[in-house]
């Protein structure tokens, strides 16, 4: 726990940045981008977990192996997508999302 | 002291995340991306979970990071900037945003922390998380442990497959 820092104050400052990411997720047109704002929303929640098992249990574990899983399946996500994103702009020459929609039927 | 830091990393956080889903060349976006990353990690150390800030660097703002600017660069024109998006999407996606906020925080304020914080006594070091990580007895992770590696070398495996060309 830090000291002199309130549990709700942390929990207020990842609220913040998970919706940031939400709001960037359906704003944003390029799939790129798109995959950055979910790694702030994974992200926010990974500091979640870490600050509950601190704050309230510090003899548990289970929060932290939660963040380290979440980081670990956060970077399969990207692999994986960006070589599909690659795939796509080889056969599209775009990576906007609204120009590619010939999957969407 | 601590408090200082602490308000510097939520300052760093919070501004280069809304500049991350703001800012209109891409590659910006990807390196303010960066410092969210690289603040969370120095979160982490301020909490004193050493091997997570450890493994948010190396694994985020190392790896992660790395591959979205390297498909930046292998996917757009670096000078091109983003058209401002138009307000009949930006405003339902801000409201839906800070209303969904605004739940939450109200949430969070009403309910009671104090009465349950515990009593700080240790905080976990490297060993604690090898032990957790290889048991297989009672609070142990070793089966999500071999599953997660699955899931990695199956990752590896269809990255390469996808990203592959097609000999024709």
């Amino acid at each position: 726990m830090i000291q002199g820092i309130e549990l709700q104050h942390i929990l207020i400052i990842t609220t913040l940045m998970f919706f940031v990411g939400v709001y960037g997720f359906l704003v944003r047109r390029n799939l790129i981008t798109i995959l950055m704002a979910s790694e702030l929303i994974l992200n926010s929640v990974g500091i979640n977990f870490v600050v509950f098992n601190k704050y309230l249990y510090p003899t548990a574990m289970q929060g932290y192996m939660f963040t380290i899983f979440i980081i670990a399946i956060a970077a399969a996500e990207a692999a994986v997508a960006i070589a599909i994103i690659i795939n796509v702009y080889r056969r599209y020459k775009t990576i906007n999302v609204e120009n590619v929609s010939e999957m969407k039927y | 002291m601590n408090v200082i830091m602490f308000y510097i990393l939520a300052a760093v956080i919070l501004v280069c995340s809304v500049l991350t889903v703001t800012s209109r060349k891409i590659l910006r976006a990807a390196t303010y991306l960066m410092f969210v990353l690289i603040a969370t990690a120095g979160l982490y150390f301020l909490l004193q979970v050493n091997f997570l800030a450890a493994v948010q660097l190396m694994v985020y703002a190392g790896g992660i990071v790395v591959l979205i600017i390297f498909s930046v660069l292998l996917t757009s024109h670096i000078e091109h900037q983003f058209e401002l998006a138009a307000p009949s999407k930006s405003i339902p996606a801000a409201l839906a945003a800070i209303a969904g906020a605004a739940i939450c925080i109200a949430s969070i304020l009403q309910f009671d922390f104090t009465s349950r914080l515990a009593e700080q006594t240790t905080s976990p070091d490297i060993r604690q998380f090898g032990h957790a990580f290889l048991n297989y007895g009672d609070g142990g992770y070793v089966l999500p442990f071999e599953v997660i590696s699955i899931l990695l070398l199956a990752a590896m495996v269809a990255a390469i497959m996808i990203a592959k060309k097609n000999k024709q």
